[in-house]
């Protein structure tokens, strides 16, 4: 989230779409329904009408998979009404910005492409620049090139009647959310999106969440109280985990990858942008000291100048390696990948086309699987279909603490880190997952100094690893401050207004601002610098002072970076640092100072000839990116089909899928699209009473009282075309996997009219699973596609063809 | 006796997020039972002697063709008058003078059960089949008489359920059907001044249960 829960309570239209926070995310609707009682308009907008649709002022279908087409039509909208908050768009977006003369857009292709490599050069979407190697502007956005003026052009395709015939939503509905949605693009209004894994998972997945943010550029959201683009993310720690590189992207604090061949040097240079323009502040310059202090953490003394702090000691992606989930059990089911830890998750369950993960995890010698109960992966061998006397894989179980057995920071979907107690001790033989770590390193570096012949020992013998206790256990408080990090040497520093200010080796340092790339300092993750200070544990704050009566609570906890309750808040002023609207103010320039949140930096406004910076700090240019030419399936949203779609053709042009997905290649990456065996859409879901693949919540019986069995919802027209009665047993199938479940026929659901063509959907929750309860079904992921978005290569859970039949 | 405590239970604000349906079975260790899915979410399928507080979904499409669902979050209403209690003697069933919960007693199994359930108009009494206990909601009796708000109302994360003091709470109901009523004309609080969980419906009752507005 740029903004955080409570915050949704000061907004005047919240959009929920790619989600349905009413039953994943109980609590936001705490928030939702204060927002209304002040007068907003809820929005609910769902292949499905659901428990967020039944409290919404309005809602409306759309077909699964099509939500750039509904989102450009409303683009189009905006820009064709003019109702776009020009102030805001022509000071803080790049909507000014004169395109190169090499970009263009032709039947759904952007510049660049190589169809051989399914990639795009993304040179030839560069920016025409001047002689200082800024882009050339038009603030009167008048220029045909000009990014406001290509965005039209983009868009001119996506009329209500377009976008109505690809993704069934009628036109009258169509008009009414735009009309709602874009009332909030001027600024004493403000609108919200609240989004989760229906906008990510699909093969246009981040173009999705782009398509939007761009909405809120034009409509002046970002940065503003009641705004923002906001992830409801479906871990209670999924964004701590995310801040701490769980992916295999990033490193900790979301640092650029290593990559073969690379030194310090050229790793420092390739995190590092240059921006020729002196009022854009550029973060990311600050990139090496961030990337010097992590591996101080890493390694400590061991880490010198000399051997570039231990660089060469960490693993390095190759060229072109995407390590992704899809790409790791690609690898796995190719006999590639040995051994494998199965850490909190169960993908036996949560993986699109589960049954090649459990077919892949056959082919492993070793398989740790670390989790509160037994599950579908520790138990995979004597699964449905499978003979436990042809694997070889050898599995353990280790048994972990569950999280109110254990003490640490949980940082939640708004960034922040709240600092937990433990309320019992686990049971039996379970451990913390701290301390099953702890116990497993020293294991591992003590076999590594006594192997003299061990290969390359460095890294695991040079790892600075003192997490344990006076008793030996995993002490979360040294790893919080290990995270913050520590100065190294004896400091002297000059504080932003100059004021110097003395540190001592050992001081826990108070903000990524001191931090060093000279090894003076360490951090293992830059973000959360300031965590962890002199002032004692900033996460375990619990004030509830509220100056801005805005609900930041600064002094609960601690939200990232440096306790910044709303990012980019400095788009929330105007020039000469007013709020747009006073009665919403985030931060305001007083008396030569930001008052209210912590600031995007403390520079003066824009309107500062001299020292005004510009407002989207994390961006090297410093302006919200309209025109977005950093991801590699093109600088604007397009509407491509998914890889299994029920139409022939892509409406809007000749690129039925999205030209740069990766598609899999081998015996069970099976696809089938337009295919009459497989007529009709399908999509996953969630229900409230089980998280994720229900591996914690299928062992409650009140839970699975609640929610006992696997069921796929269908409109009444399909289930007559399928002579199927609500409550029957079904069979629902793709060209991967099959299930059995109940069918629950409902006027929830209702056919998609695209143009003359009839287009039913089916859905199916995805927390059940065999091991538990006995009658409770499948998981629904043995029907969905291992296909992914072309950035995040997260799956398309979300929309794939099946049939349904009576079972 | 018309002090004492009150529920209100706005259902326009209740997403069936079912916090206050599993509250109430770990508050009062009340058995998961076993259930299948029938072709709807409701689970399980009614109250019962193990269920006394339950989330009951209503589906369907509106005169302007579009689609609707309604929760309930079903429980005893604690009437004022308890037509369960009928002719019966204040040792069985027991009407707590301070609170004005309703509390069915171990003695409920020398009682007539059919008369009781008759008594009743919503239909909440259940019996133990086995020891022929009674059993419904106590308005979480041990809970309010020391100082605790009942389980449900402290686990509804969206405000739809509120406890306090009766008038606060009827003042409250009032207030939001006047709000509700500008833009759903049906709205209500329904036989506010004969029951202590007083549900706030923006539809004809019917429609969310048979006897959410009772038998009649």
């Amino acid at each position: 989230m740029t903004n955080h829960w409570i915050d949704i309570r000061n907004s005047d239209c919240v959009l929920v779409m790619g989600s349905n926070a009413a039953s994943n995310h109980p609590i936001s609707m705490k928030w939702v329904m204060k927002a209304k009682e002040k007068g907003a308009t809820l929005i609910s907008v769902d292949p499905r009408f659901t428990q967020t649709s039944a409290v919404a002022d309005f809602y409306t279908a759309l077909r699964s998979g099509t939500d750039i087409a509904f989102l450009g039509g409303m683009i189009k909208y905006i820009l064709d009404k003019e109702k776009y908050f020009k102030d805001y768009v022509v000071n803080y977006t790049n909507a000014a910005y004169i395109l190169g003369d090499k970009y263009e857009f032709k039947d759904g292709l952007f510049a660049g492409y190589d169809k051989d490599k399914r990639s795009y050069n993304k040179d030839t979407w560069a920016y025409k620049k001047d002689a200082k190697g800024n882009p050339e502007k038009d603030p009167t956005l008048q220029n045909p090139k000009c990014v406001l003026q290509a965005m039209k052009a983009h868009y001119a395709r996506y009329t209500p009647e377009m976008v109505s015939k690809v993704t069934g939503t009628p036109v009258e509905d169509l008009l009414k959310v735009y009309e709602m949605y874009s009332a909030t693009g001027v600024k004493d209004k403000t609108g919200t999106i609240l989004y989760a894994m229906g906008w990510t998972q699909h093969t246009v997945g981040v173009q999705n969440i782009r398509a939007m943010s761009m909405i809120q550029l034009l409509c002046g959201n970002m940065g503003m109280a009641g705004g923002g683009v906001n992830a409801l993310r479906g871990e209670s720690n999924v964004q701590g985990s995310t801040d701490h590189a769980l992916l295999f992207h990033i490193l900790p604090g979301y640092l650029k990858p290593m990559l073969a061949g690379q030194n310090l040097e050229a790793y420092l240079k390739s995190g590092t942008p240059t921006c020729p323009d002196p009022r854009s502040v550029n973060w990311w310059s600050n990139f090496p000291k961030y990337a010097v202090s992590f591996l101080k953490t890493f390694f400590g003394d061991k880490a010198t100048k000399e051997n570039e702090y231990g660089f060469a000691w960490l693993p390095k992606l190759d060229p072109g390696q995407n390590c992704s989930w899809l790409n790791l059990f690609d690898s796995m089911y190719a006999g590639k990948i040995k051994g494998f830890f199965a850490w909190g998750m169960n993908p036996a369950c949560s993986s699109a086309n589960a049954n090649k993960v459990r077919q892949g995890l056959a082919k492993l010698d070793w398989l740790v699987n670390v989790n509160v109960f037994d599950n579908e992966t520790g138990s995979f061998w004597k699964g449905p279909g499978m003979d436990p006397k042809k694997i070889k894989t050898e599995v353990f179980m280790l048994p972990a603490a569950a999280s109110v057995e254990k003490e640490g920071s949980i940082s939640n979907s708004g960034r922040l880190a709240q600092w937990r107690y433990k309320a019992g001790n686990p049971p039996g033989d379970a451990k913390p997952d701290g301390d099953i770590m702890l116990v497993l390193m020293n294991k591992i570096k003590d076999l590594y100094k006594k192997d003299k012949a061990a290969k390359f020992s460095d890294p695991i013998v040079n790892l600075k690893w003192d997490f344990a206790d006076a008793k030996g256990h995993f002490d979360p408080h040294m790893a919080a401050k290990e995270i913050n990090g520590y100065f190294l040497a004896d400091k002297t520093l000059k504080d932003p207004t100059g004021k110097e200010l003395q540190f001592k080796k050992g001081d826990l340092v108070p903000s990524f601002l001191y931090l060093q790339n000279d090894g003076t300092t360490s951090s293992g993750n830059w973000l959360y610098c300031a965590s962890y200070t002199k002032a004692g544990n900033m996460m375990a704050r619990r004030k509830k002072d509220d100056p801005t009566g805005l609900g930041l609570y600064s002094e609960w906890a601690w939200a990232w970076p440096v306790n910044r309750r709303i990012i980019y808040n400095r788009a929330s002023v105007d020039l000469e640092g007013k709020p747009w609207d006073p009665k919403r103010a985030v931060v305001k320039w007083e008396g030569g100072k930001w008052v209210g949140d912590v600031p995007d930096g403390p520079a003066p406004p824009m309107g500062d000839k001299e020292k005004g910076k510009y407002p989207f700090i994390m961006k090297p240019d410093g302006l919200g990116s309209l025109f977005g030419p950093g991801l590699n399936d093109g600088p604007f949203p397009e509407h491509y089909e998914p890889l299994e779609c029920p139409v022939p053709e892509n409406a809007f042009s000749k690129q039925l899928i999205n030209p740069t997905t990766k598609i899999f290649k081998g015996d069970m990456d099976k696809y089938l699209t337009c295919d009459p065996r497989f007529p009709f859409v399908g999509t996953t879901y969630r229900v409230t009473e089980h998280w994720q693949t229900g591996c914690l919540t299928r062992w409650q019986p009140w839970l699975i009282e609640a929610q006992p069995q696997l069921f796929v919802e269908m409109s009444q027209e399909l289930a007559k075309l399928r002579n199927i009665k609500n409550g029957e047993k079904v069979k629902v199938s793709t060209v991967r996997g099959e299930v059995t479940c109940v069918a629950m026929v409902t006027d929830r659901f209702r056919p998609f009219k695209l143009g003359d063509l009839t287009v039913h959907e089916v859905g199916l929750p995805y927390c059940f699973g065999w091991i538990t309860p006995k009658e409770g079904g499948e998981s629904a992921n043995l029907l969905t596609p291992n296909v992914g978005d072309p950035n995040t290569m997260i799956p398309e859970s979300k929309a794939f063809m099946v049939n349904v039949e009576k079972a | 006796m018309a002090e004492g405590y009150s529920i209100l239970v706005d259902t326009s604000k209740c997403t069936a997020c079912r916090g206050c349906q599993i509250a109430c079975k770990q508050w009062n260790q009340l058995p998961g039972t076993e259930t299948k899915n029938l072709g709807t979410y409701q689970n399980p399928q009614d109250l019962s002697a193990e269920t006394w507080k339950l989330v009951r979904y209503a589906e369907g499409s509106g005169t302007n063709g579009k689609a609707y669902w309604r929760f309930f979050s079903e429980q005893c209403r604690h009437c004022i008058s308890p037509g369960c209690m009928g002719e019966v003697s204040a040792e069985e069933i027991i009407q707590d003078e301070k609170t004005g919960a309703v509390v069915f007693t171990d003695k409920t199994k020398k009682l007539d059960f059919k008369g009781v359930k008759e008594g009743c108009p919503y239909n909440i009494p259940r019996q133990d089949a086995k020891t022929k206990q009674m059993f419904k909601c106590t308005m979480c009796f041990d809970r309010i008489s020391n100082g605790m708000i009942p389980a449900c109302v402290k686990s509804c994360p969206t405000g739809t359920m509120q406890f306090g003091e009766r008038d606060k709470i009827l003042a409250a109901a009032k207030k939001r059907v006047e709000e509700l009523k500008k833009s759903y004309p049906k709205a209500a609080a329904l036989n506010a001044d004969d029951v202590r969980v007083i549900y706030i419906v923006v539809d004809d009752p019917k429609i969310y249960h048979k006897y959410a507005a009772g038998k009649s």
